[in-house]
């Protein structure tokens, strides 16, 4: 669709609240049609990433600091949010914020008022948003905020659809989701991206990120401190020591090898020799 | 019984005005955050350019040209103050809109003066008669036409994109940004549109009975204030519920003063605020207003 041009080009991109750096010298690539994942902590900095290129940091008090962005090889700097989303660059903000006290079908049209379109674009957005998720179609007369968590998930995402981007920017979205749920809103995303939407989503669910993306970035304290192919970040001992915890029989063989390495967890380990809790409470008895 | 009547429906004519100025105010604060202190201001800036041009283009052109006038001003004030504040605090911006009132009254007051200025309305002091009852040909009029521009803008309200896109902007400012919504038309949209109504206000407030434009008007206009709160600030069925409230209230206040003389000479002008008061103590968010709700 692009071309050879990034679907999203960030160099350098150094932006903060204030006198806070949130993100520092951050460079990163989408490929056209790709799913790039940033993974990372509780204040990384992903989120103020993702305003940076949509450019909402001002309604948190914050602003780019220096750096580029470009979308499909047009800089996006300095430009207002509508015209960003009318490049071509939607976001699903973390936590969903669908509109609560409107329709779900209001909510679809709210989103596709970023892009100018013909009454026949419109339809055909509208068709693709119900054909991958038909419970909006079901309830397209409810008021949002009576869907649940897993279905205002999928409310945000159709509506960030309906203005047909050529780049989605996702931020967070299985946060408080239920495991099934989160696997759907995947399969979703895997679909979109199918149909030629290349994607930037930003996890903290590193397990199912590097599942739907290609390659991946590890961002810390504000800076990118791992890049590189999903597949390979998923084998490096870090990502999984850090992001993936306990979620494959590798990592829980891992586990459990650290537990016999390091005998002050034994300490803790019913299964254990040793001194225990319960041992000490029937001595003072 | 017909007397009743009599008031029964000129308060409601009277409410009907009410909501109008009320729905303005609604629209303002739910696309801006920002309550609208500059309103009757508003109000007396559409009846000011009505009364003056009336001569000149007649009644109707002079009335078109008082709605688009009002309009401008709204625009521009959102254009030339507020927008130079947006994202700042709101109540700070509830403060500078005062400042907008205290130089447009000021302004409109020197123009006005002491002088009682018709707005050159075609009824003049013609009644209607219904049987036993007898009601002014104005009162029907304002009635018609705040029926129809209420519905009129409802509709477009809940069905148009710059309905749908007001109703985002005010649920969620940054979610509508991210949708590609421009929060500054939206605001202009709105100060533009609170200007037209209150601007149809201001002629049904000056017409027959009462003498004319002069300068209480904006005072009339801010029984208003207590529609749009009592109604619930947010809620553009709660200004119209709570003009009519508000008018039948004072009507019917002023109609029986003389049963109420123990309370006093000039209740039906204190009687708006009164209900709201009451309304208040016992549903602080108003009438159908949303809640507030803070997370924790």
């Amino acid at each position: 669709m692009q071309g050879t041009e990034p679907a999203l080009q960030v160099t350098d991109l150094t932006a903060g609240y204030g006198p806070v750096h949130a993100l520092r010298r951050v460079s990163l690539t989408v490929p056209a049609g790709a799913v790039v994942t940033v993974l990372g902590g509780n204040g990384a900095g992903k989120s103020t990433l993702l305003r940076a290129v949509s450019r909402t940091l001002r309604f948190h008090g914050g602003a780019v600091v220096s750096g580029t962005v470009s979308c499909g090889g047009r800089p996006l700097d300095g430009l207002p949010p509508d015209r960003v989303v009318a490049a071509g660059v939607s976001q699903v903000p973390e936590g969903r914020q669908v509109f609560a006290r409107m329709t779900v079908e209001d909510n679809l049209r709210a989103g596709a008022l970023g892009r100018r379109a013909d009454r026949a674009a419109r339809a055909a957005a509208l068709r693709r948003v119900h054909a991958l998720f038909p419970v909006l179609a079901d309830r397209a007369r409810q008021p949002a905020g009576l869907l649940s968590g897993g279905e205002q998930q999928m409310l945000a995402v159709g509506r960030a659809l309906m203005a047909r981007p050529e780049l989605l920017l996702l931020d967070e979205p299985s946060l408080g989701l239920a495991p099934l749920m989160a696997a759907r809103i995947a399969d979703a995303i895997r679909e979109i991206n199918g149909q030629g939407t290349a994607v930037l989503l930003v996890e903290q669910n590193a397990a199912l990120a590097l599942r739907l993306a290609s390659r991946a970035y590890v961002l810390e304290v504000g800076e990118v401190t791992l890049a590189g192919p999903a597949a390979e970040l998923a084998a490096s001992d870090e990502v999984r020591r850090r992001y993936l915890g306990v979620v494959d029989e590798d990592a829980a063989a891992d586990a459990a090898r650290a537990r016999t390495e390091h005998p002050a967890l034994s300490r803790w380990d019913p299964a254990a020799p040793g001194p225990r809790p319960r041992d000490r409470r029937q001595e003072t008895r | 019984m017909s007397t009743f009547a009599e008031f029964l429906i000129n308060g409601v004519s009277l409410g009907s005005i009410y909501a109008l100025i009320a729905l303005g105010f609604v629209v303002i604060f739910r696309a801006t955050e920002v309550v609208n202190f500059a309103h009757a201001s508003l109000l007396l800036a559409g009846g000011y350019v009505t009364a003056v041009l009336h001569d000149n283009l007649g009644f109707w052109f002079a009335l078109l040209a008082g709605v688009a006038g009002a309009a401008l001003v709204g625009a521009a004030v959102e254009f030339l103050v507020m927008r130079r504040h947006r994202g700042g605090d709101h109540s700070v911006l509830a403060i500078v809109t005062i400042g907008v009132d205290i130089l447009l009254a000021t302004e409109l007051t020197r123009r006005i003066g002491t002088d009682i200025l018709a707005l050159g309305d075609p009824w003049g002091d013609g009644v209607v008669t219904f049987g036993p009852v007898t009601v002014a040909q104005t009162r029907i009029a304002a009635l018609l036409a705040a029926a129809l521009l209420i519905t009129a803008f409802l509709l477009a309200f809940r069905y148009t994109s710059w309905g749908v896109a007001m109703r985002a902007a005010a649920e969620n400012q940054e979610t509508a940004a991210l949708m590609g919504i421009r929060l500054g038309r939206v605001s202009l949209g709105a100060w533009a549109v609170a200007g037209a109504l209150a601007a149809v206000a201001a002629l049904f407030l000056t017409v027959f009975p009462t003498p004319g434009l002069e300068r209480g008007t904006a005072l009339a206009a801010l029984k208003a204030f207590p529609a749009a709160i009592l109604g619930g600030l947010d809620s553009t069925t709660g200004a119209l519920v709570g003009g009519l409230l508000v008018g039948v209230t004072e009507s019917l206040a002023t109609g029986y003063q003389s049963d109420l003389a123990f309370l006093g000479r000039g209740i039906g002008d204190l009687a708006p605020y009164l209900v709201m008061v009451v309304v208040l103590l016992i549903r602080p968010a108003g009438l159908l207003g949303t809640k507030e709700l803070a997370r924790v």
